[in-house]
């Protein structure tokens, strides 16, 4: 009885707990529901004429947010996030399972190639796309000296490069959680099920296909969430003819010099990612395998 | 009957690994066939190569008198039983069974009607919308079988499939196995380490060491009638006799072992032949005074009790142990007086020794 006791006492002194707990709630009060509440609360204020913040309530910001040429923007990165997945998940998921069913040490090998390319910064690998793709960029002098083309082809500034930038800069976040769920496939499954008689196309269709499905699922989610912000590449290879929402939060808080709207915008932003992430959630996602 | 599952000349290699050696094992058609060893002994990989998931490096496979090197397992008329059940997680257990069929495109009542003969044959009616992990180990490994037979193979092949299961459902899934076997008439072949279920099951067994088989005969055979020492000491229980043969005079054959001399009956052996004698507990005798023909003694020094059978056991003047058995209740000597072990020598395996060749080569050595 007595031991109990003292455990209860020990449990009901808050001490050990606070210092457990303590920092992390500091850092995610400081880090992030301050800045949040923050953006909040910057919605709802006004500009003055020379574009200072002043702490005068309005809803201007979130009506404005309403108008044709934002819901335009909206719908177009829409549209390049879902083509974005589209095609990370094309070519990610063949590359995975590669990684995933290599026995050899070739599989740290392919494995390092997804990783490396993190450890760069995005910006400049983007930057080297505009110059491989420019008019006087590599792949035009290589055409021309092919004599495959007399002209140089405008590669830049169309939507699909934009498309192919985001599907550069987000794939190992498809391949990433695609991998972990095809290693753990138990290979017996699939021998299972030619031996009842499915030819490997089945055996994708009925066995691989859905107990992979969850991976497919939480990288689709970890692809289209930055896809809508990622407006450097955007920036920089769609050279403002594909803008997503991120463009015009970060046009507000630059060159617009208008903080409140840019801060409206990004609440637009936040209330798509939490939509998306609660529908994950529905379907029976793993919010683990995004890291939550 | 025929020849259902032909074997010539198998050899398996990985790498510097060499599984099966040469394995020749011709199947009858409608029985129970055990492939039996210890782990590593290619018995897996032999089942693996007949249903197509591993490739013979070299040799052939013939099933139904058809070479099968160049079919995909799902081509092959043969269907597996997995140690590990392999159901399909995402899919109910009706589903999980029903597979084979869809994948066959019978039509939809038909898939019907037989998973539910096919349940009510594993006694799982009742559990169709169920799902694998809301099933027990031996709820799990009757949808395997019932999903491995829906197909209606002419050959089941099961790798050990009763291994994750507690004993006493392990001996009741192996009546179940048996009678299921015999009702359907479909050749099984089964893989398993356990002697005690090879011998209660099988119709035949065939022993692997090493990737070698070793020996292929009905329980009683196997177990009466070993061929090499491993099979003499792997089933059941048994004592051992290294020696060389002293004298033969028509069948009867007189030993020379570590500690003395002993008597055996057999053809084909040949004096100075080294060999292995082989005596079953329960076959041991044992008298205050030397045999004549045999001069081995030992002390007897503990006994166990195993329920029905009491144990002797007696220590050479080598340290070797001796095994006596007797039923509870026989008589057996006191603790600490030395015996004379001697047996019927009809009752003594005698079993050439495959060391022979590095004894011979030793007596060649000249020593200095």
């Amino acid at each position: 009885m007595k031991s109990a006791h003292a455990k209860h006492e020990w449990k009901s002194n808050t001490l050990p707990a606070m210092v457990m707990v303590g920092p992390v709630t500091l850092c995610m009060i400081l880090l992030v529901a301050i800045p949040l509440i923050y953006v909040g609360v910057m919605s709802f204020c006004s500009i003055d004429q020379y574009y200072n913040v002043v702490f005068k309530f309005t809803t201007q910001n979130h009506l404005r947010l309403f108008s044709t040429d934002y819901l335009k923007i909206y719908g177009q990165s829409l549209a390049i996030a879902f083509l974005t997945t589209l095609f990370c998940i094309l070519i990610g998921y063949p590359f995975s399972y590669l990684i995933a069913r290599t026995k050899s040490k070739r599989k740290k090998l392919l494995y390092m190639l997804v990783i490396i390319p993190f450890w760069t910064n995005s910006l400049i690998r983007i930057y080297g796309w505009r110059t491989f793709l420019g008019t006087n960029g590599w792949l035009n002098t290589a055409l021309q000296f092919l004599h495959l083309t007399s002209e140089p082809i405008d590669f830049l500034f169309k939507q699909g490069t934009t498309v192919l930038g985001m599907v550069y800069c987000l794939i190992p976040f498809m391949i990433l959680p695609l991998y972990t769920s095809i290693e753990k496939l138990d290979t017996n499954l699939l021998e299972a099920s030619s031996d009842l008689g499915a030819k490997k196309i089945s055996t994708f269709l009925e066995v691989v296909l859905p107990l992979t499905a969850g991976g497919i699922f939480s990288g689709s989610i970890m692809v289209f969430i930055p896809c809508l912000g990622y407006f450097f590449v955007s920036d920089i290879l769609g050279g403002g003819n594909s803008d997503v929402i991120g463009n015009l939060i970060e046009r507000q808080f630059q060159s617009g010099n208008n903080w409140p709207l840019g801060a409206a915008l990004s609440i637009i932003l936040i209330l798509i990612t939490l939509l998306l992430v609660k529908l994950y959630q529905k379907m029976g996602g793993d919010m683990e395998s995004l890291g939550m | 009957m025929g020849h259902i599952v032909e074997i010539e000349g198998v050899n398996k290699i990985y790498g510097t690994n060499h599984v099966v050696k040469d394995l020749n094992l011709t199947v009858e058609e409608g029985e129970f066939l055990t492939l039996l060893g210890s782990s590593g002994c290619g018995k897996t990989t032999t089942l693996r190569m007949i249903a197509g998931f591993e490739e013979p490096s070299s040799g052939s496979i013939k099933v139904e008198g058809e070479s099968i090197e160049e079919k995909e397992p799902y081509e092959r008329n043969v269907n597996t039983v997995f140690q590990s059940y392999a159901l399909f997680p995402h899919k109910t257990i009706f589903d999980n069974i029903a597979y084979g069929l869809k994948m066959k495109k019978v039509p939809k009542d038909e898939i019907k009607k037989r998973v539910m003969e096919m349940m009510e044959l594993v006694q799982l009616e009742g559990f169709e919308k169920r799902y694998p992990n809301q099933l027990s180990g031996g709820q799990k490994q009757r949808v395997a079988i019932a999903r491995a037979l829906i197909n209606r193979p002419r050959v089941l092949l099961l790798d050990e499939p009763l291994g994750a299961l507690d004993l006493k459902l392990r001996k009741q899934m192996q009546l179940e196995l048996k009678r299921l076997q015999k009702k359907l008439n479909i050749t099984f072949i089964y893989v398993t380490h356990d002697q005690e279920e090879a011998l209660t099951m099988s119709d035949r067994i065939a022993i692997m060491h090493e990737g070698i088989l070793d020996q292929l005969g009905t329980p009683t055979e196997i177990y009466e009638k070993p061929k090499t020492k491993f099979v003499a000491t792997f089933i059941g229980e048994t004592n051992i006799f290294d020696g060389c043969i002293a004298e033969i005079t028509d069948q009867d054959i007189t030993i020379n072992v570590e500690n003395g001399a002993v008597l055996g009956k057999a053809v084909g052996f040949q004096n100075g032949e080294y060999i292995t004698v082989s005596i079953r507990p329960e076959k041991m005798k044992y008298a205050s005074a030397p045999v004549e023909g045999f001069s081995i003694e030992a002390k007897v020094r503990d006994y166990i009790y195993v329920g029905s059978i009491v144990k002797c056991i007696a220590v050479l003047p080598n340290g070797n142990e001796l095994k006596i058995e007797r039923l509870a209740g026989e008589a057996l000597p006191e603790l600490e007086t030395t015996i004379y072990p001697y047996w019927n020598r009809e009752d003594a395996v005698l079993i050439h020794n495959q060391d022979q060749v590095v004894f011979q080569a030793m007596e060649n050595i000249v020593l200095g």
